[in-house]
């Protein structure tokens, strides 16, 4: 039931978004067509702002991105006009739609599997370090989480240009067509949050592992192993699975310092040009993409939550 | 634990954010703060933390010390003039792409400036940046969740949906929206009698708004959380059944008991908000050029790679002040958090 109300708030809560960015990026000094080519005169400028409506009040500007504005044609009947979400005010050949379309897979593929080394170091480290706690498998492991989270992609991504790409010649520069393509940019994105994912879990894994029901199931007689991965592990890596769902939601949009170190055509460009073009129209579709994502992830990782934590309930 | 100590300064419950209402309130999760000597000198038994305190003293030491150096130089005859002018972080010169060596110990730039006089004068912005903007997220934060938590009902619920709203906002569009509107106003305010050095000043002076404006959200969610828990609390309904008022119980209460909380998650804001400059000055929203940041001297080494001559330099040396800072804050942050055995500052 609890699920359920939540997603049928999320196209109020969309709405809303839409409105807020729309309101933001209008506010902001500047318009989509000021870095282009100075028109050769100003009533061509004028018309461009007619064409895109760009002379109407905010509002009115709101209702038509929404395709709620309905306007007399000349004929003096009433005609509804064309919603303008779509329209991208600065690749005036594209959609907002083809512009998403075409970088989100890239995006999604790049995020998905940065997740994924995050995931595949970051849990392991986070619990051995737990289980080995004090001991030098504790030490190393910790050591390398906080170097992890101390390191940038924007630092390590040069670096690792500079030594596997450029230096040894092992390693493609750029681009993204090839699986050898992968390893650095999804090098450069993980291991952050690896790091961070580590920290978390040895953290959780520690909360739990000093609470009554381990003892308890260690005093029935199950094994170690079990213990750990079947109680400490379960309940530990809750801290993890809440920060997974922002954490996906920022790398599945992209990610702008390796996508553009890298030459990955992705959705972090945008994410960024978009906003200093004042393109309005996919600078609001961009942010209505990562706020859908967001929601509809928040609402995975509480589910993941109740299954995991069974004393969990929503209302 | 005295027995006055333990009346005024009680257990904190479940500081943990990330926990949802539902989780069972006896887990172990629920502890918190107390002695202030006893803190102090478990902080002072973690060597790392300890370790990292004497190296970002170091680091200011040095930060102040070598432009003043400089600056002094300049005076002491034709040999210091040389040397202040060699070192200057901004004066050009033909020695351009030197690799560290004696003369210039980081190499040198694109433009023939010295790397190390860049580097250390980074150092100030960054930290600069890091911690005023900390400091702007630490105001905001705190004013609102506190107000929020203590208020509770409906303004309480009110609050926190604006702050789950800007969650849903991609900070990066926020952030370049909102730098991009305060120049606009700022050009509009000073038109032409803007004074060229002004410019950059007050360039970096959006930069400290935007990154605190960003960076908010987690404090303000954390005090809530804990004003919320404190509020209940029996020794806090005592004191409002003694007669004191909300001022009375926030400032001997509710702000005494989110100190730990507050200053751990501090200590954790200000490296994440000097990697959020970074990359700002990469994107070229942060710190003007001339000015330096390490963010921004990594941009420009970022710049300058090609697969003929590799000038790792340009990365290695600020990259690696700024992973050292981040390293040494997060050590200290740590440090501090297990001082106070301060529990869910991750956020």
């Amino acid at each position: 039931m609890y699920f359920i109300k939540r997603l049928v708030l999320l196209p109020a809560l969309l709405l809303l978004i839409s409105f807020l960015a729309f309101l933001l990026v209008h506010v902001t000094p500047g318009g989509p067509f000021d870095r282009e080519r100075q028109p050769a005169s100003p009533e061509i400028e004028r018309a461009l702002q007619v064409k895109y409506h760009l002379d109407e009040p905010v509002l009115k500007q709101y209702l038509r991105y929404l395709g709620l504005v309905w306007e007399k044609d000349p004929h003096g009947r009433w005609r509804h006009s064309p919603a303008s979400f779509n329209v991208s005010l600065k690749y005036r050949s594209h959609t907002v739609a083809d512009i998403i379309a075409q970088a989100l897979p890239v995006s999604l593929s790049l995020g998905l599997l940065g997740f994924g080394f995050a995931l595949g170091v970051g849990l392991p480290v986070g619990y051995f370090t737990a289980v080995r706690r004090g001991r030098w498998e504790d030490y190393a492991g910790s050591l390398f989480a906080i170097l992890a989270v101390c390191i940038p992609g924007l630092v390590l991504a040069p670096l690792l240009l500079m030594l596997f790409a450029l230096k040894w010649r092992l390693l493609p520069v750029g681009l993204w067509t090839s699986p050898l393509h992968v390893i650095l940019p999804v090098t450069a994105l993980g291991l952050y949050f690896s790091g961070k994912i580590a920290r978390l879990l040895r953290e959780g894994m520690l909360n739990t592992m000093s609470a009554e029901f381990i003892t308890t199931a260690r005093a029935k007689g199950l094994s170690e192993t079990a213990v750990l991965l079947k109680h400490a592990f379960r309940l530990g890596v809750l801290p993890v699975v809440s920060y997974s769902g922002p954490l996906l939601a920022d790398l599945l949009t992209g990610s702008f310092v390796i996508e553009t170190l890298f030459q990955i055509p992705g959705l972090g460009l945008h994410m960024v040009n978009s906003s200093l073009n004042s393109d309005y129209t996919l600078t609001v579709g961009l942010a209505l993409l990562y706020a859908a994502l967001l929601v509809v992830l928040n609402l995975l990782v509480d589910f993941a939550y109740a299954l995991l934590d069974r004393r969990v309930r929503y209302e | 634990m005295s027995e006055r100590n333990e009346g005024r300064k009680p257990k904190v419950e479940n500081l943990a954010m990330q926990a949802p209402d539902g989780l069972d309130p006896g887990s172990r999760r629920s502890l918190l703060v107390a002695r202030p000597s006893g803190a102090w000198s478990r902080f002072k038994r973690n060597r790392p933390a300890v370790l990292s305190v004497w190296l970002l003293a170091a680091l200011l030491l040095l930060m102040v010390a070598w432009p003043a150096t400089l600056r002094v130089a300049a005076f002491a005859g034709p040999n210091g003039a040389q040397f202040s002018q060699t070192y200057d972080p901004d004066h050009l010169s033909d020695e351009q792409f030197q690799p560290p060596g004696g003369r210039h110990w980081f190499g040198t730039d694109v433009h023939g400036r010295d790397l190390l006089s860049r580097v250390l004068c980074g150092a100030q912005i960054s930290l600069l940046v890091g911690l005023v903007g900390a400091g702007v997220s630490l105001v905001l934060g705190v004013l609102w969740g506190a107000v929020a938590g203590y208020a509770g009902g409906r303004v309480d619920s009110f609050m926190m949906r604006f702050v789950d709203i800007l969650y849903s906002l991609p900070s990066i569009i926020f952030v370049i929206v909102l730098i991009t509107t305060l120049e606009g106003v700022l050009k509009k305010w000073l038109g032409g009698l803007a004074a060229p050095g002004l410019d950059r000043t007050v360039r970096l002076l959006f930069l400290f708004v935007g990154l605190g404006a960003v960076s908010w959200l987690t404090m303000a969610r954390i005090v809530r959380g804990q004003v919320l828990s404190l509020r209940q609390r029996a020794f806090v309904e005592a004191s409002r059944a003694l007669g004191a008022g909300p001022a009375h119980i926030l400032r001997r209460h509710i702000i005494p008991n989110i100190l730990g909380v507050v200053i751990v998650y501090l200590t954790l804001t200000v490296p994440a908000i000097m990697l959020y400059e970074s990359f700002l000055s990469y994107l070229g929203l942060g710190v003007q050029p001339p000015m330096a940041s390490w963010g921004s001297l990594i941009a420009e080494g970022a710049d300058q790679m090609n697969p003929i001559r590799i000038y790792w330099w340009l990365i290695a040396f600020p990259g690696g002040f700024l992973v050292t800072t981040l390293l040494a804050l997060n050590f200290l942050g740590d440090g501090l958090r297990d001082a106070w055995d301060v529990r869910g500052g991750n956020g």
